[in-house]
């Protein structure tokens, strides 16, 4: 019993922080009708980014974190939309735009390895890493604190999104963009705003894994691809279905690991992937979208 | 009649000829072929700048038999294709001697290049089958997990009275060496192994391994994964609360897992080969010597480089002249005493399979250092 409260903690944890990338994926989906390829990289730049906050400008890790937030929504929200998405766009070339975002994938990792460090650096949690016991299981203070922010942020952007006039008009704007303007709704700003919270959301979630994975250049491939198939599982047009997709993905990872077998636990996600394309392309929670002729 | 114009280009060619081959006569080309980037980039990085430490001192002092070593920097990115690739690149470019890899799984692909190049190579590597594959090329810079492992059996039986452990390892070449050897030890000394979880290399989330050892209510546990996943293992035991001791071959002790882990480290055990914390005074030299040049502390992996380009050195010198084979020829058998050889750091040996012996540490986290707790004679 105890063992099984442990793996479904560690799970939600892991799955919470895959459902805060998974997120992002959807966001840049409806806004740009991309997939972002560099989303594992922008999970693992921000930590990067205060740790060269702390040992450049020697200032204190809270500081270093709100420099690095906001310079992670500056870099990987405003200048990528701006110089990356914005001009292929404007072609209307969504090819170019998905193999754009594979180079800046690579460039994001080589960059952090050559002018930072090919070695794995620690960096310190945000929250203490005490225990307590509960019918025999050591509760993480900290798993807790991760599950709690990370679905309190998803359900604030939610919230947001559902109940505020810009988040309205950012949805109409991901919807429908012709009719958006024509109703007075300022598509680009709309969809710059989404493009700065997916950058937010990205750094959020880094500076939650990164004391469990360490800041290394290369972390982003796994949580990249853990991300992108908890979206494709949950469904890419859907914030719901992209936590719902995170969540579910953790705790398989985890109990299958624990229960089933440990050498094939990452072939259990791609098994699920493949099942919920040919069954239900759409995703478990998305919506299926008919083209148009 | 010949112009003014190819006269000139004639000279040209002859002179940059005679430069280069002037150049070559006052070189020797030892590459280092090791881990910059991926999975091995702790322990590749250390071992190259402990290399390089070694070079620079030798060329300060002349070179060897007045030849400066040229050390080319190849990072195979922790790839065994890619790490056989350099090798061949570092052969055709004309090595003597080559240092690396560090990590076993590129070292069992990429030794047979050299082999059949006939260029001794001098890796970092701790696999068993380094040695057992009849390759009178290679040669380690420490020693084997068939010899380091058992070092560890009494510290279970005798030491932590265990009756029951647990085992996590690594399933690459390295992990696999050091786990059929732990198993075999832990037969003979009667100890039950009560859980067996491997890893993959590179893994980031160790919650399902420790969940399931945690469950096993082993008396300790030994750890045998690489330098950041053993991080990454202690930080999460620590989370889940684990109170058994952690007992480690090499790795688990070592100043950058230190680093990594933070306080999870703390109490933790390890059987090393090396460690620059040894209270042997060659050692502490180079430690100091490793500490002002690259401003952080060395690893084993440090050692292992320094050592090993040292080893290249006096052998030749041994010898009087470059010959590989001479070279691969004289290593076998051969005992560098530390009295007569002091950049050797400790008195070494090295058998026909090119297997190293040499005395060895118990070592423990105490106040976020590794301290060495005993001295464990050569085997």
């Amino acid at each position: 019993m105890s063992q099984f409260i442990q793996v479904i903690l560690s799970g939600l944890a892991t799955g919470s922080i895959y459902a805060l990338a998974a997120v992002g994926f959807t966001l840049v989906w409806q806004a740009a009708r991309t997939v972002n390829f560099a989303q594992g990289e922008f999970v693992m730049l921000p930590a990067f980014f205060v740790l060269a906050a702390m040992k450049f400008l020697h200032v204190p890790f809270s500081l270093a974190l709100v420099l690095g937030l906001a310079f992670s929504i500056i870099a990987l929200g405003y200048l990528f939309k701006q110089l990356i998405v914005q001009p292929l766009l404007y072609q209307q070339q969504s090819l170019n735009l998905i193999i754009a975002t594979m180079a800046l994938s690579l460039l994001l990792k080589e960059s952090v390895k050559t002018f930072y460090s090919g070695q794995a650096e620690p960096f310190p949690s945000l929250f203490p890493d005490t225990s307590s016991n509960f019918f025999g299981a050591a509760v993480s203070l900290q798993d807790i604190l991760i599950v709690i922010s990370a679905l309190a942020v998803v359900y604030l952007l939610t919230l947001f999104l559902d109940k505020t006039r810009t988040g309205r008009a950012m949805q109409a704007a991901a919807q429908n963009p012709n009719v958006a303007e024509i109703l007075g709704v300022d598509v680009k700003r709309m969809t710059l705003y989404t493009f700065l919270i997916n950058a937010a959301l990205a750094a959020f979630a880094s500076f939650l894994i990164t004391p469990i994975y360490l800041a290394k250049f290369s972390s982003g491939e796994a949580l990249g691809l853990a991300a992108f198939i908890a979206a494709i599982i949950g469904g890419f047009n859907s914030i719901r279905g992209a936590v719902a997709g995170g969540i579910l993905l953790g705790l398989l990872d985890n109990i299958t690991a624990t229960y089933i077998t440990a050498s094939y636990r990452t072939a259990l996600p791609l098994v699920l992937l493949i099942a919920v394309i040919l069954l239900r392309p759409e995703g478990l929670f998305g919506k299926a979208e008919g083209r148009k002729v | 009649m010949v112009s003014f114009k190819s006269l000139a280009l004639a000279s040209v060619f002859a002179i940059s000829t005679f430069g280069v081959a002037k150049a070559a006569d006052d070189t020797v080309i030892i590459p280092c072929v090791c881990e910059a980037s991926g999975a091995g980039a702790v322990a590749g990085t250390n071992f190259h700048d402990g290399a390089h430490l070694a070079v620079d001192e030798i060329n300060a002092a002349g070179g060897i038999m007045g030849k400066k070593i040229v050390m080319d920097d190849m990072d195979t990115a922790t790839d065994p294709q890619t790490s056989k690739g350099l090798v061949q690149k570092a052969i055709d470019g004309g090595a003597y001697a080559i240092m690396g890899t560090v990590f076993s799984g590129s070292t069992m692909v990429n030794m047979l290049v050299a082999q059949q190049a006939g260029v001794p190579q001098f890796t970092g590597g701790e696999a068993p089958a380094l040695t057992a594959k009849g390759n009178g090329f290679i040669f380690r810079t420490a020693m084997g997990s068939q010899k380091g492992v058992p070092a560890l059996t009494p510290y279970f039986k005798d030491t932590l009275k265990a009756k029951k452990v647990a085992v996590e390892w690594v399933n690459n070449d390295f992990g696999k060496g050091g786990h059929t050897v732990f198993l075999d030890e832990m037969k003979k000394a009667g100890i039950e192994v009560a859980v067996d979880v491997s890893s993959e290399q590179g893994q980031a989330d160790f919650a399902a391994d420790v969940a399931k050892i945690k469950d096993a209510k082993a008396d300790a546990i030994f750890v045998y994964i690489n330098e950041e996943e053993s991080a990454r293992f202690m930080k999460e035991a620590k989370k889940q609360g684990v109170t058994q001791p952690l007992v480690g071959e090499v790795i688990l002790t070592s100043d950058k897992v230190i680093e990594l882990a933070g306080e999870a480290a703390e109490g933790v055990f390890a059987h090393v080969g090396l460690t620059a914390n040894a209270d042997v005074s060659g050692i502490k030299t180079y430690a100091e010597k490793f500490k002002a040049k690259y401003g952080h502390t060395s690893d084993h992996n440090g050692i292992k480089g320094y050592t090993g380009v040292y080893a290249i050195k006096y052998v030749t010198e041994m010898n009087g002249k470059f010959d590989k084979k001479m070279l691969a020829d004289k290593m076998h058998g051969l005992t560098l005493d530390v009295a007569k050889y002091p950049n050797m750091l400790m008195t070494v040996s090295w058998d026909k399979d090119g297997e190293m012996s040499r005395d060895s540490f118990m070592t423990t986290v105490k106040g976020g250092k590794q301290v060495v707790i005993s001295t464990v004679p050569a085997n």
